[in-house]
């Protein structure tokens, strides 16, 4: 039972959100709705095990001072600071200039920006290995990126001014964005709408059922 | 803009032309719209109705600025008082009035509407009303026939893959083309094993509502249970709570399947925090810290993909991601050892498994891909030497 009942309601789950989009009928053009609720509701109540979870594992490894355990005491002390600025004022946390606020807008929001701001970098790196030009397929990856970086600034166009229109960077970076790129990216798009029609019918059939924590 | 106002524009006084054109003269009078009808709007929840008119060659001459639809709720075989449910500009001769309940019958009223400003000030409307058209009563229909070729798709392609279950179920073996990235798992948790270090694996930043999600926790179950018969140590961050949850049960039972289910900890799999680039700064200084030999990520990934991804680069772990978001699957394939593209991840639970139920799935999704494949064929053909709107056969109304 402990398995056939998850896997019965996952195949009337599957069945109903597959009938609700040809059915605009209630109570199916409802269900989304619905579940989507529920989705909430249940999400709402796991993330307590989340917090606990994080907060067990943090206080034991300062317990028994396991490697690293300093980092433990960050995340265990801005957690329940957060926590105690967000409950003293309860409903009224998230009022302009109050703690929590202060703390989400000019903590929280910077260093999630920063985080994002660096990804400029990551991408500068991952560039440098990906654009060496070691076989065939790289060259091109290199040649295709070099057209389209320089056609997407304006110098693109100042050092090909003297080209007809139809051969200046910017509209060579056009072709190749709208064409091969295009291309590439409907094939692969295909391919994962048909993988999730195959795995979402695994799934509904019971044939796939190792999510559920088993063969 | 109305010939009276745009002739009088030429006069700096604002006050005369406010005077001049006050009362326009009746030559301005739009005409009235004809034969109103109203009707159900079809494939839809019974919420909306249709209003169409005919449309009004004098609206191109600038008689027409507008077009207003009034409603009155149907009461006794009459209508109720009118209101305003908004307008559509010239040239526009039908109206989708979405706000009707259903099973209630209404009556509705078009109004032409010639009007004119002055320094952004309303001088004049001149309306004409149309007859009052109805009543129309929305009704929910229960087959969206805008949707039937999809209807037709999905169970062309069902058909293909139960076929195929049945075939590999009757013994008959499928040829499965071999992913380079899957083929290299076992290789993954071997070097893991050997350099005595920590197995990552990352099941994306969303949540179980995602397939590709599910996807991911799939292949965490065959992972975890080759790191159970190696004993190497499998360490999973996760963004959400339901997916610990989920998480934490497959990789217990993949112990369990190992004949090792002292080995498994609870904490193995663990919460980290539901922000994305919190949850991507966090499995960086983990990273960093632990130096895995082997990072996973299979899921569903955004902008943290590479953030993970090079991290894990730049500590020289062997890194093997998938993922179904075309956007992130350059950051990945720059940034990784090996890369699942598309459906790859949904093919690698069966592809793992070698269940032959899985792989006849593989076999008909497969079969689906040649059948649309050929569609692109004939249809480049046809549209080329326009031949037929063959493309019209897939257009799908959201």
């Amino acid at each position: 039972m402990r398995r056939e009942i998850p896997l019965l309601i996952t195949g009337i789950a599957g069945v109903v959100f597959v009938i609700q989009y040809f059915i605009p009928h209630f109570p199916f053009n409802r269900l989304s709705n619905w579940f989507s609720d529920w989705f909430s509701i249940v999400s709402a109540c796991a993330i307590w095990l989340g917090a606990l979870n994080l907060i067990k594992i943090s206080v034991e490894k300062i317990a028994y001072k396991r490697h690293d355990w300093g980092y433990s005491i960050i995340v265990v002390g801005c957690f329940l600071l957060m926590l105690f600025f967000g409950f003293i004022h309860w409903q009224d946390s998230r009022e302009p200039g109050l703690p929590f606020i202060w703390m989400y807008d000019y903590v929280y929001t910077p260093l999630s920006a920063t985080m994002f701001a660096i990804l400029a970098f990551f991408v500068g790196s991952a560039s440098y290995r990906a654009f060496r030009a070691r076989n065939l397929e790289a060259t091109l990856l290199l040649l295709a990126a070099f057209f389209v970086m320089l056609g997407r600034v304006p110098v693109g166009d100042v050092l090909t001014g003297f080209l007809p229109e139809q051969f200046q960077l910017s509209q060579v970076a056009a072709w190749i964005m709208n064409f091969p790129n295009s291309a590439g990216q409907r094939a692969i798009i295909i391919g994962i709408a048909l993988g999730i029609v195959s795995a979402s019918l695994r799934i509904i059939l019971g044939i796939e059922r190792s999510h559920l924590g088993g063969e | 803009m109305s010939p009276v106002f745009a002739q009088s524009a030429a006069v700096t006084d604002t006050a005369q032309i406010i005077a001049e054109i006050a009362a326009p003269p009746s030559e301005f009078i739009p005409p009235a719209p004809q034969n109103v009808i109203v009707s159900d709007n079809p494939n839809d929840d019974g919420h909306a109705i249709l209003i169409r008119w005919d449309s009004v060659a004098t609206d191109q001459a600038g008689l027409v600025d507008r077009y207003e639809i009034w409603r009155a709720a149907a009461s006794n075989g009459t209508a109720g008082e009118f209101t305003n449910l908004g307008d559509v500009a010239m040239g526009t001769y039908v109206f989708r009035d979405g706000q009707a309940n259903e099973g209630q019958s209404y009556y509705y009223k078009v109004y032409a509407v010639n009007d004119s400003a002055a320094n952004g000030s309303p001088v004049w409307a001149l309306t004409a009303e149309s007859e009052i058209a109805g009543p129309g009563t929305p009704v929910a229909q229960w087959f969206d026939m805008q949707r039937i070729n999809v209807f037709v798709g999905v169970l062309l392609l069902c058909a293909f893959i139960i076929f195929y279950i049945m075939q590999a179920r009757s013994g008959k073996t499928l040829f499965i083309r071999k992913i380079a990235g899957l083929e290299a798992v076992d290789e993954a948790v071997g070097r893991a094993t050997e350099m005595g270090r920590k197995i990552y694996f990352i099941p994306g930043s969303q949540d179980m509502d995602q397939v590709q999600t599910i996807a991911g926790i799939t292949i965490l179950g065959r992972v975890a249970e080759m790191a159970a018969q190696y004993e190497t140590k499998l360490d999973v961050p996760v963004s959400r709570s339901l997916v610990m949850v989920t998480a934490r049960e497959v990789v217990k039972e993949a112990y369990a399947k190992a004949g090792r289910p002292d080995s498994f900890q609870e904490d193995q799999v663990h919460y980290l925090t539901d922000d994305q680039f919190g949850y991507a700064a966090a499995i960086d200084g983990m990273v960093v810290r632990e130096k895995p030999a082997t990072i996973f990520m299979m899921g569903l990934f955004y902008a943290e993909s590479l953030i993970l991804a090079e991290t894990g680069n730049s500590v020289g772990a062997i890194q093997i991601a998938g993922t179904g978001e075309p956007s992130q699957l350059p950051f990945f394939v720059a940034a990784c050892d090996y890369t699942l593209i598309g459906e790859e991840l949904f093919a690698a639970s069966a592809y793992l498994s070698r269940e032959p139920r899985q792989l006849g799935s593989l076999k008909g999704q497969d079969v689906g891909k040649g059948l649309i494949l050929v569609a692109i064929i004939i249809g480049i053909l046809l549209e080329t030497f326009e031949i037929w709107d063959f493309s019209s056969l897939f257009t799908v109304i959201q």
